[in-house]
């Protein structure tokens, strides 16, 4: 027996086959990706406006795209639920603007009103899920629309009815019921896209001195070794803020907008550096997962465009979009958030329970916890989704702000590529992307093909909905066939090549 | 008071929906003891330890009667976790691997080592959930476990999925290997998927845990292991505790003759007459060239005319390929060069084109097999006779009557041991679940059918039914055989040719009544000229 010779899984696919899977495993994107296309030629739509709307729209949706993907790592499927995560918002925005605090000391109070709501009833759903394994999708629908009942009795019947309210701004004149739109116009409309750089310094520089304070009271009570890389951190970022002093610098830093021609070139190199990393800790063996050939690709990608936006056409482009600031840094914060989740034994645990709660169960994780706080995570996210997303839109009717979301934000995430049992990151942001183009494109083509917006309007629904119905349809008849086909191994060990590339999209 | 014992379970009762599978048993070991299960299949051993391991199925299912005591002491194992805080370490007779996971996920699985994490405080809140995975370190341990139980050529960040089956089974020891403060192991049936190398090894590795002090519970079928490795052995039968007895004072016949209450012949009973006409010319299976890409059972260059009604075998190492060669035939991994059945070339791209062909297999992999747990067994066994023959079929629904009379004649044939036709097959014994598999096989009539490991984790009693029969059918129905095993003394008992596959390759084909020595030189990938040389 070679008793040496390790066994490896080496891919030996050819070029050609390699693409074949590529392109197979990013059908919906691409199908989806032409579909924009042809519809941004047939409008005619000026790519300018097309481009700073797309980048608005993120801003908006992106977070609340992002709260699925916690659920998808446990296995639960699409989470459906997140409506109530909304739910929740609305309320506090609702309590906030009646009590008439404004500003973004307002926003905080709804954070913190909101949030408590939240864990409450991603408890009360994870609790509900769990009787109910196996159909989460299902439940999570018609959950929405129980929940969805019961606001509608808060806020139409309860709210001045029962709950002494009688603020004519927000109740309905017989004095029963809170009013059809709530306007959010000078109470928390734009308190996080206005949000300075300065601020967000002073912000960074107030969180990590907290925390290095903290673990210098650990280090002294003996509790935590206080650790070189602690200091450095924090000189790190103490520098940074006593940058932000010299008034060359601090010129700049009274925006709440950047312009994408800086934001990008920061997005590429972190990209690179990304993948520097990546090569620099596989050197000496690969672990599953990483392809060298990927890495040194992304990074000559990311050159490549950096290239591009010396382009005179290209750069005006670029020029022309403007990101509002803290929304797409807390969109970073929350991809960070779900990678790292993913590093920590929750995280693991989450995803042993989404392979086979069997396993988990006789390694003695608790599997219903953790489902439990997966759907909490993802309903507490969800709800700080939908706060970006009320603040930036600015007036919201109070029956109809929640309704879509939950459809909205899976249609969005399959269009990335992702299915019911796997979702990363990067699925999620390209989605958002993607289907937000459609929505702004679609009409527009609708009135220069038919003559009529609407019809653009319609095709874009169908294209939505579709997307989820083909993809859970998808799924069902890949589970069924794989259990009624007796002739076929259950688990059908996957070739080398595809495990590999499994591996890839786990480590996005 | 004092006892000598670790472990000593008593008067433990168990039904599952009223059907008795433990009456009063009775199971006692000392510390440092190789204590061997033993029973038929269905005789309710993998209960017991279900039991002794709190695995869900049994309390979902009312739970238990009698009494568990660890060093003396009365415990109450509610869950998995609750047995893992006594010590009690299992390595389950179904796989308990994730197939997407890495060696290393798996063997830490739910044991990750973590550092605490960066925000103080968050610890206080959260446990230890949000701790840092330090995946180095776990690589680190996983590799020691895999080396210390001579696992060198598993990598410890290669997926689990693919694997050979043995290999996986030596995952699952790691696994188990890897845990501290373990005082009693138990191994369900761990050889059954090993070959006889591969047990060898495993025993030695029983012995130097026992040797520190662990206790082990040992599960298997194969009577040679327990008269080897195990101090002493518990005997169950039909869910009685038959007797528990020191291996020294008792011998092979005895233990066979508890177990099966009656007393055991030869492993197949050759009497009827032969009278098949096998010829040179008619080919059924030829393979040119053939290579098979499964990982860590690859097969680099095989050439092989296997004729029209002979029972032929491959044999030979875990590893060297054999493994390899029904699974690419079935179509799940990637194949070059030509598999030709009676004279047409198949297409091996097309998945389930060897079916369409008459050819039927029955898969080693225990899990894999593709049974449907949550149906019948008469569903399971019929099935696809009815998808790609249209059997049972009477128009467009399943004749009931002759569905009914085929599936009992084929549980009376193979002895499945179960309530009936209706019971569903995830409740079977992993033995009687085997037995179901080899019936759907059967009951295609195929005109090649090729069996890997046949008998694996079947008793005695059972192998010698499966094998007597697997004769039947090649006298009586002209069927030829392919019988791919790692147990030689089966191969030898009823192939007319056996090929011995080496690194990939065939590296002899022998008659069944060849030397020792032959068959061990073509195990080692070499022939007697290369020694004679
Ligand atoms: N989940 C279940 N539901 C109902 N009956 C079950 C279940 N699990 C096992 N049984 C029954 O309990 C009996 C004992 O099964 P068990 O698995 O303990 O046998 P075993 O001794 O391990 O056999 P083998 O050697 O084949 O593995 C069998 O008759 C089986 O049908
Ligand atoms: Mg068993």
């Amino acid at each position: 027996m070679n008793q040496n010779k390790r066994l490896t899984l080496e891919t030996k696919d050819s070029f050609a086959d390699r693409l074949k899977t590529l392109l197979f495993d990013n059908k919906v994107m691409i199908v989806f990706a032409l579909l924009c296309y042809g519809a941004f030629v047939v409008s005619g739509s000026q790519i300018e406006t097309v481009l700073s709307e797309v980048f608005t729209r993120i801003a908006r949706n992106g977070f609340t795209v992002l709260a699925l993907l916690i659920p998808v790592f446990a296995g639960m499927g699409l989470n459906f639920g997140i409506v109530i995560g909304a739910i929740a918002a609305q309320i506090a925005v609702f309590a906030t603007v009646y009590w008439r605090f404004t500003g973004f000391g307002g926003m905080m109070l709804a954070v913190a009103l909101a949030t408590p709501m939240a864990i409450l009833f991603g408890y009360l759903v994870g609790k509900l899920f769990n009787k109910m394994k196996g159909a989460e999708m299902i439940a999570g629908l018609i959950l929405g629309y129980f929940a969805d009942g019961l606001y509608q009795l808060l806020f139409l019947v309860l709210i001045g009815g029962v709950i002494p309210a009688t603020d004519p701004r927000f109740i309905i004149d017989g004095g029963m019921g809170v009013k059809n739109a709530i306007d959010l116009t000078g109470s928390l409309k734009y308190t996080l896209d206005r949000v300075q750089i300065i601020d967000l310094a002073l912000g960074l520089f107030i969180i990590i001195a907290v925390i290095t304070a903290g673990k210098l009271i650990l280090h002294l009570r003996k509790k935590r070794s206080f650790e070189h890389k602690d200091w450095i951190i924090f000189a790190v970022v103490a520098v940074i803020y006593g940058l932000t002093y010299l008034p060359a610098i601090e010129k700049h830093l009274f925006a709440d907008r950047v312009n994408l021609i800086v934001a990008l070139p920061l997005f590429l190199a972190f990209v690179a550096l990304r993948n520097l990393y990546h090569l620099y800790r596989n050197r000496k063996t690969a672990m599953p997962g990483f392809s060298r050939t990927r890495s040194i690709f992304m990074i000559v990608l990311a050159g490549v465009v950096f290239g591009l936006t010396y382009v005179p056409r290209l750069e005006a482009l670029i020029m022309s979009v403007n990101l509002p600031v803290l929304p797409f840094i807390l969109i970073a914060g929350l991809c960070a958030f779900n990678n790292g989740l993913l590093n920590t034994r929750l995280g693991q645990n989450m995803r042993t329970v989404g392979q086979s709660q069997t396993v988990a169960a006789a390694s003695g994780i608790d599997v219903d916890r953790t489902r439990v706080i997966a759907m909490v995570l993802s309903t507490v996210l969800a709800c700080w989704g939908q706060l970006i997303y009320l603040q930036n839109i600015g007036t919201f009717s109070t029956y109809g702000a929640h309704l879509q979301i939950g459809q909205f934000a899976v249609a969005a995430l399959l269009v990335g590529g992702a299915s019911v049992s796997k979702a990363t990151n990067k699925q999620a942001l390209i989605g958002v992307t993607l289907f937000h183009l459609l929505f702004i494109i679609a009409p527009q083509a609708g009135r220069e093909l038919f003559g009529d917006a609407m019809v653009g309007e319609y095709f874009r629904v169908f294209v939505s909905y579709g997307v989820i119905a083909l993809s859970l349809a998808m799924h069902a008849w890949q589970r069924k066939i794989r259990k009624e086909d007796p002739e076929f191994p259950d688990e059908v060990p996957s070739k080398p090549a595809t495990a590999l590339a499994h591996k890839v999209k786990e480590a996005d | 008071m004092e006892t000598p014992y670790l472990l000593s379970m008593d008067n433990i009762t168990k039904e599952y929906f009223g059907n008795r599978v433990l009456k009063n048993v009775s199971l006692k070991i000392k510390p440092g003891e190789i204590h061997a299960l033993m029973g038929e299949n269905g005789a309710g051993k993998s209960t017991l330890m279900n039991v002794l391991f709190g695995m869900p199925v049994i309390h979902q299912t009312g739970g238990f009667e009698g009494q568990v005591q660890l060093e003396g002491k009365v415990i109450r194992i509610q869950d998995p976790q609750g047995a893992m805080k006594y010590g009690i370490g299992m390595v389950h007779q179904e796989f308990m691997l994730i197939p997407d996971f890495t060696v290393t996920e798996n063997i830490k699985v739910g044991r990750e080592i973590g550092r605490s994490s960066i925000l103080p405080l968050m610890d206080r809140v959260f446990g230890r959930d949000l701790d840092h995975m330090e995946w180095e370190k776990m690589s680190t341990d996983s590799r020691k476990a895999l080396d210390s139980i001579g696992m060198m050529n598993i990598e410890e960040y290669a997926k689990v999925a693919g694997m050979p089956i043995g290999f996986q089974q030596f995952v699952e020891i790691a696994r188990e290997i890897d845990k501290t403060g373990i005082k009693l192991l138990v191994f369900d049936e761990p050889t059954a998927v090993l070959t006889e190398s591969e047990a060898d090894r495993l025993l030695e590795i029983m012995r130097l845990i026992a040797s520190r002090g662990i206790a082990i519970i040992f599960i298997t079928h194969r009577l040679d292991e327990v008269m080897e490795v195990a101090d002493s052995l518990t005997i169950l039968r039909d869910g009685e505790f038959i007797a528990r007895k020191d291996v020294v004072e008792t011998d092979l016949v005895e233990i066979a003759q508890l177990m099966i209450g009656r007393s055991v012949e030869k492993l197949v009973d050759d009497s009827a007459e032969d009278t098949r006409r096998i010829d040179d010319d008619r080919i059924a299976l030829e393979l040119i060239n053939y290579r098979v890409d499964m990982p860590g059972e690859k097969v680099r260059q095989i050439n092989v005319k296997i004729r029209e009604g002979e029972i032929f075998g491959f044999g030979g190492l875990a590893g060297q390929g054999k493994i390899g060669i029904h699974n690419g035939i079935q179509g799940l991994f990637e194949t070059e060069g030509s598999v030709i059945v009676h004279g047409e070339k198949l297409d091996l791209s097309k998945r389930g084109e060897a079916l369409r062909k008459d050819i039927a297999f029955v898969s080693e992999d225990r899990r894999g097999v593709g049974l449907l747990l949550g149906e019948s067994i008469e569903r399971n066994i019929i099935f696809s006779a009815m998808q790609v023959k249209n059997e049972f079929l009477k128009g467009r629904f399943i004749d009931r009557k002759k569905s009914r009379q085929h599936v009992e004649a084929m549980i009376k044939l193979l002895d499945i041991r179960c309530t009936g036709p209706e019971q569903t097959v995830g409740s079977l014994s992993g033995g009687n679940q085997q037995k179901v598999c080899l019936a759907r096989a059967l009951t295609l009539k195929p005109n090649i059918l090729m069996v890997a490991e046949p008998t694996r984790g079947i008793d005695i009693g059972a192998k010698k039914l499966v094998l007597e029969y697997l004769r039947k059918i090649n006298l009586e129905e002209g069927t030829t055989i392919v019988v791919i095993s790692s147990e030689l003394a089966e191969l030898r008992s009823i192939c007319d040719r056996i090929a011995i596959v080496s690194e990939g390759k065939i590296s002899a084909v022998l008659a069944p009544d060849a030397s020792d020595a032959d068959y061990g030189l073509a195990m080692s990938g070499l022939s007697r000229e290369d020694v004679s040389a």
